[in-house]
């Protein structure tokens, strides 16, 4: 029926998870992390298999003749689409019998290890473009793109400098966000800039938990009920975070 | 030319979001191109002044229906594409101006303000699931042999 010479179901079960665990920990949905599984493990000859996702750990069992079930415990959690893409690949092409278990197994971990990232003074420029652009959408002169663009990018640097020594990510957030706040108003006391709320809200958004909502709602839809509420809440705190940051220095100012 | 101008920059924000998120570099261009094409339906809503929540929920349905046919034709999970064009429309303006009433003590306007904030996410997320419902009803049953194998519907 397809082309795979049976692998244990133990091996089988290891990809399964490995695959979920590297879409779930880069930014990838809950269903795809379910779907993937079941997809793998269904081309792999294993008929019956059951998942259960949340966004901070994946319960995997496989029924049939050998019985198993395991638990993987995720605790970092970042966003990186590319790995998630990459899984997706590995994913079509087990399902369409041309990838053997120990060679996606092989594969799997090579994408684990690897930190196909962009390089953090790209991701801090374009967090820095992004704020800049964001100024004009929202109407604001481009007198005032200077200023966003250095907040913008000093916050974001800022934010995943202090990420990696301090691992609470809304006190992160809520740093950055102070930061944002006071250069802006630093800039507009000392006339580098002109619109004190154009300018801060432009810095804000690369802050802006868009990823986080977006999976949310496509993780409610998808009836991963535990996973989107969980996921909405997370958006929630950091919008939280921003927003306390920004209104901490309003409040002084 | 104001219009160039929320165009280009649309595109380049979009873009500069995708490279944050680190999606593949092949498809930078595309997250820019949906995230333009999103905010081009919403700044036309708005000058027809058809208000923020219709405008949003417009240019979000524009959004996912291009990051499904993206997604379809480079065999990319969608959410490569669709992230980045959701970002602009997130009202991030309102919900400071919200946080800023707070701060200013006119809890009137800050609920009203936040009220507002809070129906374009409703409006953004509602876009969302409206065109993944038609999706779903095109697509009817799964083509592949596995989705038949395995009894479930296509969701990639």
């Amino acid at each position: 029926m397809n082309g795979h010479s049976p692998a244990s179901s133990q091996e089988i079960t290891q990809i399964c998870l490995l695959a979920g665990k590297i879409i779930l920990q880069n930014g990838g949905e809950t269903y795809r992390v379910e779907d993937t599984m079941v997809r793998i493990a269904t081309a792999y000859g294993i008929e019956s298999s059951h998942s259960f996702v949340t966004p901070t750990g994946i319960i995997f069992a496989v029924d049939g003749s050998s019985q198993m079930t395991r638990l993987i415990r995720i605790s970092e959690r970042s966003t990186n689409l590319h790995k998630v893409s990459q899984v997706n690949d590995i994913s079509r092409r087990i399902g369409s019998g041309n990838l053997e278990a120990h060679e996606a197994h092989l594969l799997l971990k090579e994408i684990d290890a690897s930190a196909s990232a962009y390089p953090v003074w790209l991701q801090v420029l374009a967090a820095a473009v992004a704020s800049g652009c964001f100024l004009i959408m929202f109407k604001g002169g481009w007198h005032d793109f200077f200023p966003v663009f250095v907040a913008g990018g000093a916050a974001y640097w800022f934010l995943v400098t202090l990420h990696r020594i301090v691992p609470i990510k809304f006190f992160a957030e809520f740093i950055a966000a102070l930061l944002i706040g006071t250069l802006s108003v630093l800039f507009v006391r000392y006339g580098f800039g002109f619109d004190l709320d154009k300018i801060i809200i432009g810095s804000v958004m690369p802050l802006v938990p868009g990823l986080h909502i977006t999976a949310a709602v496509r993780d409610l839809m998808a009836g991963h009920l535990v996973s989107g509420l969980s996921k909405g809440a997370e958006a929630f705190l950091t919008a939280f975070a921003i927003g306390s940051g920004i209104a901490a220095v309003l409040s002084i100012y | 030319m104001m219009m160039i101008e929320q165009l280009v920059t649309s595109f380049i924000a979009s873009a500069a979001f995708g490279l944050i998120f680190n999606v593949p570099k092949r498809t930078l261009p595309h997250c820019g191109a949906v995230g333009m094409v999103g905010w081009l339906v919403y700044v036309i809503g708005m000058q027809l002044s058809a208000g923020a929540i219709a405008a949003t929920l417009m240019a979000s349905v524009a959004v996912t229906v291009i990051s499904q046919l993206f997604a379809k034709q480079y065999k990319t999970p969608i959410i490569v594409f669709s992230v980045s064009g959701i970002i602009p429309l997130v009202p991030g303006g309102l919900a400071y101006d919200a946080m800023r009433n707070v701060v200013e003590d006119n809890y009137d306007l800050a609920v009203q303000l936040a009220v507002e904030a809070f129906m374009i996410s409703g409006a953004i997320a509602i876009g969302l699931v409206f065109s993944e419902v038609i999706n779903q009803i095109i697509k009817g049953r799964g083509k592949h042999a596995i989705d038949r194998y395995a009894g479930r519907s296509d969701r990639r």
